[in-house]
């Protein structure tokens, strides 16, 4: 285990999308068969660097997404590792199609990048704002998803999907995030983390909710509750080890995801609690409900996706019991 | 071996794989029929003599590729490979069966030989034009063909495709424009038309185009392709104006896009190109 977390709460004054751009530059640098894909967006997540670095390794496709990641499909069948980005919402529902023929059915190393994931598009609004891009991976039988928390956590997974043979489909937030890890903590594909550990109940989370968990942990100890806290990076595949683990230990989950919470994080884990060992669990994530325009933090209160919103769906799970 | 010589084995080998299409649908009973025939002598001319494959090696890395982007060709696809010596063609004659490795539309991880899965329209144009960048990124000096079809140019992704290749001037990308004037629910000019027609949509889009007229005549695809081939800094298309059905006694009067003939005409449309075959054979 090489992780370290730092937990203190503070915003990180850098971009989240340095993480991937420095995984890229190592692994462009490692591997002449890294290859990156953009539509119009190398300004948006610092590509240009990219681009500087290796001119004849990186591509604009510019603003058609669907032929971006049919391109991304043939460029891995000649025996390249395509990585390919957009925002969230055109890297998921505007390519479905594509990605699901092209890239998943097709068993093509494609890693799809989605910037902006869920609350975090804030001034691009409802129409720039995913809430169900995992959702749709989700179903694509062979595809790896991925919600990364901040920049250590982005940097390390990016590595390890270079690795990997499988498609993937990882969110990328750009700003707005949480320091949660020291840098040069390390992450597998498949893993989940315990944060903290407790024995009321467990907390799940990911993305931009791990630290609005670590959050609800200090202020229901404060009120005698012993909060578990797990970031589950990975949605799919699961760490079913762990939670099943967790499920034994506390008897009682919460689930935290900026994402609809009926096809999601919080779905997937209950689908295994059901079959392999029933538990009480409350869902915090969006309500079956589109986005809109504002500033972060109005849209996480707006959305019910604040550590206070943790802490009443833990007190009512552990009511449950 | 002479021009003429070549071109003579050339009609053959269309003739062959004629047959075999008709073969290889008629041993599921239905299935598209026309836009398969259509791409014969393409095909032949492609895997007879264009191509540099090794069937004994379908994967190797400098192979020249072909997308079939109009994926519900399959058959055609099939007998030219199962002729060329990737299978034995008996095989093919599993079209649609439960379990197959020859699916309606081609398959990648199915069928020996298949470069990329394609079925759902437009996305063959994106594929091959990537894997034509991805070649050249890695130094090599091999071609990518890829097919669509002129209903199938009806799909946004093939424009997106276009103009990528042409930014990229992936002049070792070659694209057949199946122009045979049907799609499935009737005549491309009714059904959603091509604006000022599809050679002066790709050279709007910056490519060489080519028109090559006579539609199933294997030396004017031949020569297309040898230019194609000697174009530098942009790719080529080839528009082929060819005949829905074209060889299939029972769809080529309608164009028809799928077909289930009863046993008596799948009987006479292979006879008719058995005859055909023997015809091209004793022709001199």
């Amino acid at each position: 285990m090489s992780f370290k977390l730092i937990g203190k709460h503070e915003k990180d004054k850098r971009a989240n999308r340095d993480g991937y751009v420095e995984a890229m530059l190592e692994l462009m640098a490692e591997d002449e068969k890294v290859v990156h894909v953009d539509c119009d967006l190398m300004n948006c997540i610092n590509t240009g660097k990219l681009l500087k670095a290796y001119p004849e390794r990186t591509f604009n496709a510019g603003i058609a997404e669907a032929n971006a990641v049919g391109v991304a499909s043939g460029l891995a069948a000649s025996g390249l590792t395509a990585f390919v980005h957009s925002f969230g919402i055109f890297a998921s529902r505007r390519v479905f199609d594509q990605a699901f023929l092209s890239v998943g059915y097709s068993e093509l190393p494609v890693h799809i990048l989605g910037s902006d994931p869920g609350v975090t598009a804030a001034f691009n609004g409802a129409t720039h704002m995913p809430f169900e891009d995992c959702a749709l991976y989700l179903t694509v039988p062979n595809f790896v998803v991925i919600d990364t928390a901040d920049i250590a956590q982005t940097k390390s997974l990016t590595k390890k999907l270079a690795a990997c043979p499988k498609p993937s489909y990882q969110r990328l937030i750009r700003k707005g995030f949480v320091t949660v890890y020291e840098d040069g903590s390390e992450f597998e594909i498949g893993k989940g983390y315990v944060l903290r550990e407790g024995k009321d109940v467990t907390l799940i989370a990911s993305g931009i909710m791990v630290d609005e968990a670590l959050k609800a942990q200090e202020a229901l100890e404060a009120k005698g509750i012993s909060a578990k806290v797990i970031d589950m990076p990975t949605w799919k595949p699961l760490d079913e080890e762990l939670i099943l683990a967790a499920a034994e230990e506390t008897g009682a989950i919460v689930t935290c995801e900026n994402h609809q919470i009926n096809c999601g994080l919080g779905a997937q884990i209950s689908y295994l609690l059901a079959q392999k060992r029933p538990t009480p669990q409350e869902f915090i994530g969006i309500q079956n409900r589109f986005g809109q325009v504002g500033p972060q933090d109005f849209l996480m209160k707006e959305y019910n996706l604040l550590a206070e919103d943790i802490v009443k769906a833990a007190e009512k799970v552990i009511a449950r019991k | 071996m002479d021009k003429a010589q070549k071109m003579h084995d050339l009609r053959v080998f269309a003739a062959e794989i004629r047959l075999e299409t008709l073969k290889i649908i008629g041993s599921r009973g239905f299935g598209h029929v026309g836009g398969s025939m259509s791409m014969a002598d393409t095909m032949a001319v492609l895997y007879g003599d264009v191509m540099n494959v090794d069937p004994k090696n379908p994967r190797w890395e400098d192979r020249d590729w072909f997308v079939l982007s109009k994926g519900h060709g399959g058959p055609v696809m099939y007998a030219t490979l199962g002729l060329k010596g990737y299978y034995p063609i008996e095989a093919t004659y599993q079209l649609n069966q439960p379990g197959t490795d020859f699916p309606s539309h081609t398959d990648r991880n199915k069928t020996i030989g298949v470069d990329m899965t394609t079925g759902s329209l437009g996305q063959g144009m994106s594929e091959a034009v990537g894997a034509a960048l991805g070649n050249r990124v890695q130094g090599r000096t091999n071609r990518v063909y890829v097919a669509v079809g002129d209903g199938e140019s009806d799909e946004g992704q093939v424009w997106e495709g276009a103009e990528f290749a042409a930014h990229y001037k992936l002049d070792n990308l070659t694209c057949f424009v199946d122009d045979n004037g049907m799609q499935l629910d009737g005549p491309v000019a009714q059904v959603m038309s091509h604006g000022k027609g599809l050679g002066a949509k790709f050279d709007a889009f910056g490519w060489h185009v080519i028109d090559v007229k006579d539609c199933n005549d294997v030396e004017q695809i031949y020569d297309a392709v040898q230019e194609a081939i000697a174009t530098k800094g942009a790719p080529t298309a080839i528009i082929l104006h060819t005949v829905k059905g074209k060889g299939a006694t029972f769809a080529e009067s309608t164009g028809a896009h799928s077909s289930q003939p009863s046993k008596e005409q799948w009987d006479e449309a292979i006879a008719a190109a058995e005859a055909a075959l023997e015809a091209v054979k004793n022709e001199k």
